[in-house]
């Protein structure tokens, strides 16, 4: 074989361009100079977005692989750059996202001497990685950087970290090429599917009087979504979604019934109570969509569809688990599964959503109160959207509030922090995942608490030139929290009054043109002219300070005590 | 059977690759749910290149098999397995240092060798060490036997252990290696057979 000389730098380049990468978010530091100095001459073929905090990185990394269905790449150097990856990592483990973080190191002989800027990151980050590897000699390079992409992108999607000592990335070595990852024997990405299983759960659906279906990322993880409309389709099922699983199913499609959980739709929160047969599918039960475990869907058989064994059976027990990647498990599970009208069984979703319409939904959107409401401003960025624009939310009551109302006609639309809760997501996330779909129209939906934790990251839209429309919901107040607060606390607010800068000004500063409206006569305007505006906008609405995010399921009450105020 | 939530003793068995870190990664995987480790021993295995992990733990039935699952999850773990008592065959060392004056002066040495199946490992003018193998039980008498002679210095083994219905690991590690192994790797087991599952 063919050899030629290569720095261990050179070829991290080169293992990037080879797996398709076209976008880096990173932020350069001592330990990790030999791999920017590189990144000099291959700024033709990898662009690289300078960011202004590493967690901003990992966040824009994040929301590039979200939207994009690639993986997310991301440079920071040792120490202090390492350490503020592992909220981006947490973050991306418990949502699945695939990433490969790539650390310098300090060299290999100071490994352990408290060396300036070395930490520990290996052992730092185990917990909230799929994969780690340090590397201290070049040559492993290629194989490893290979290993990454793998098994971030397979199976169920997840981070992985490459740490690489400063030595190995001066290393030259003789470079044989690089040659993907496709096996590696330890690892079993999916399956070998049974049919035995998927013939239980046929049977088990045809059966069914009142069958519910809840969707969650791996539908989206596992590009699967038409194959998931055939079979809600083919089987007139009703189909709600976890908050990840949003954008999967267009939000208008009739069987779509909304979303479960904790600040979930009246229907479907209520009636998993009463279904015969749920149909889980890529989603792992987590206790915001679960409510009290001990009430949860006793009555229903229940088929659990997920590529990741650990997950079936973790919090609810399945009578069938359907091991494997759904975008092969359901053509399957259609192909068995009869045609049925469930439309009466549909109605009784209606019924439910007619009372949340009058009691929740209505107030909501069309507030009679002076006081402007989220709910609203999100009707309004429907209106002008159309529903055809990337969503990222960040967290607390705008992100309750733009899942529930926002709509949506494509997949990979709705990027949130789910599992994690991560305040500060959005401004970042929603960077990345302009540069990974530079056709579409990003929205930043933010809370005033959560902009004010990554908003360094304008520094990075103004350099970039990216096009993102920032839309902040103030009510002067970390929402939520006071939400709790005042339903569970008596009222007794701590901590959850937070003033926020002129954030119209903070832009301008920046170079971002900018609004805020505190009138409702100028809100339409306001939206439409954000969305127009060539290049990013930010546009700051003032709602009220003490509204709640209704309904509800109070922590530690069953899905069916949901409360609609 | 036992009921799922009922606490028990579970030896755990885990085929691993050789990775450094691998230990910490199977580690944290207890220590996240509080769950105390009683004995972790790792080896190599049957199969040049694989190392075998033993751990030992008292938990319930549903905790552990959760637990497995997550560690058979693990990038570099080929395959973990979890056994109660009656399906292993296990052992512990212990070791026991005595002073030799006090030893033969006070007891029988001979008496001690037989009655708890000791071996004398060093025997110095100064002290003596024995050794024993076998289960917590035994190898606790006899540290009962010597405490009341100033024992020196005690220390015991992890556990290591056979299960008793495995054929190894051999062909399974093939199979591994195929880029589309059978079903032997790739079994449904958790799923399948729900109670008689990591039967080899």
């Amino acid at each position: 074989m063919e050899t030629k000389k290569l720095t261990g730098s050179k070829a991290v380049l080169e293992a990037c361009i080879a797996e398709g990468v076209d976008t880096i978010f990173g932020y350069p530091g001592g330990a990790i100079m030999p791999i920017y100095d590189a990144l000099y001459d291959y700024k033709e073929k990898l662009q690289h977005i300078l960011v202004r905090h590493e967690q901003g990185g990992i966040h824009a990394g994040q929301g590039y692989a979200r939207s994009s269905g690639k993986v997310g790449v991301v440079f920071a150097t040792s120490g202090p750059g390492a350490t503020n990856l592992v909220t981006g990592l947490a973050d991306a483990m418990i949502d699945s996202t695939p990433l490969v973080c790539i650390t310098g190191q300090v060299f290999a002989h100071l490994l352990g001497t408290d060396a300036f800027q070395e930490t520990d990151v290996i052992n730092i980050t185990m917990p909230v990685t799929k994969w780690n590897y340090q590397i201290t000699d070049a040559t492993e390079i290629p194989g490893i950087l290979a290993k990454a992409f793998y098994i971030a992108r397979s199976g169920r999607p997840g981070p992985v970290l490459i740490d690489i000592s400063k030595n190995a990335q001066f290393q030259e070595f003789d470079y044989e090429g690089y040659t993907k990852c496709n096996h590696v024997r330890s690892y079993r990405p999916s399956p070998i599917i049974r049919k035995e299983y998927i013939d239980e759960a046929v049977q088990l659906i045809n059966n069914a009087k009142k069958p519910l279906v809840v969707f969650g990322q791996g539908v989206v993880l596992g590009k699967a979504e038409k194959e998931f409309k055939k079979f809600i389709e083919k089987s007139g099922m009703p189909a709600a979604w976890t908050i990840l699983g949003l954008s999967a199913l267009p939000t208008d499609h009739p069987q779509n019934v909304g979303m479960v959980g904790m600040h979930g739709n009246y229907g479907p929160n209520v009636l998993t109570n009463e279904c015969d047969v749920l149909i889980a599918i890529g989603m792992r039960f987590d206790d915001r969509v679960t409510g009290r475990l001990d009430k949860y869907a006793k009555q229903a058989k229940i088929i659990h569809l997920d590529i990741d064994p650990s997950e079936i059976d973790k919090n609810v027990k399945a009578d069938v688990g359907v091991w494997g990647d759904c975008k092969e498990t359901l053509p399957l599970l259609t192909l068995g599964i009869e045609q049925k009208d469930r439309s009466e069984w549909l109605k009784v979703f209606a019924d439910y959503a007619k009372q949340e319409y009058d009691q929740c939904i209505q107030p909501e959107l069309y507030p009679t109160t002076p006081e402007m409401t989220m709910g609203e401003v999100i009707r309004i960025v429907n209106e002008t959207t159309k529903g055809n624009a990337i969503v990222v939310t960040d967290v607390g009551q705008h992100q309750m509030v733009t899942c529930r109302y926002a709509k949506f006609n494509e997949t990979r639309s709705n990027i949130t922090s789910g599992g994690l809760g991560t305040m500060g997501f959005s401004l970042p996330a929603a960077i990345g995942a302009k540069f990974g779909a530079l056709d579409r129209t990003v929205v930043a939906v933010i809370g005033d608490g959560g902009f004010q934790m990554t908003l360094q990251e304008l520094g990075t839209i103004m350099q970039t030139g990216i096009d993102v429309k920032i839309l902040i919901l103030n009510n002067q107040f970390l929402g939520m929290v006071r939400q709790w607060q005042d339903m569970f606390m008596e009222k007794r607010y701590s901590f959850v009054d937070i003033q926020s800068p002129n954030y119209v000004m903070l832009a301008k500063s920046y170079g971002i043109e900018g609004a805020k409206v505190e009138d409702r006569a100028d809100l339409v305007k306001a939206v439409e002219t954000m969305l127009a505006h060539k290049g990013s906008y930010l546009l700051e609405v003032m709602v009220g300070k003490e509204n709640n995010v209704f309904p509800m399921v109070p922590q530690g009450c069953s899905v069916s005590e949901i409360r609609l105020k | 059977m036992k009921d799922e939530n009922e606490k028990q003793e579970y030896t755990i068995t885990v085929y691993t690759e050789n990775q450094v870190g691998l230990l910490n990664r199977i580690a944290i995987i207890f220590s996240r749910r509080k769950i105390n480790v009683e004995s972790l021993n790792t080896s190599p295995s049957e199969v040049p290149g694989i190392h075998r992990f033993t751990i030992v733990v008292e938990e319930s039935r549903d905790v552990v098999l959760k637990v497995v699952r997550q560690i058979e999850k693990q990038v570099e773990v080929l395959k973990a397995y979890y056994n109660t008592n009656d399906e292993i065959v296990w052992q512990e060392l212990a070791l026991y240092k005595v002073l030799s004056e006090e030893i033969t002066e006070k007891v029988k040495v001979e008496r001690l060798l037989r009655e708890y199946g000791a071996r004398a490992v060093a025997i110095r003018k100064d002290f003596i060490v024995f050794e024993t193998t076998g289960h917590r039980e035994e190898t606790n008498k006899l540290m009962k036997a010597l405490e009341p002679y100033g024992l020196v210095e005690f220390v015991r083994s992890a556990r290591v252990a056979i299960i008793k219905e495995s054929a190894g690991f051999h062909e399974k590690l093939k199979d591994f290696e195929k880029r589309e192994p059978g079903e032997e790797v790739t079994e449904n087991e958790y799923l399948g057979k729900r109670e008689a599952v990591f039967t080899m």
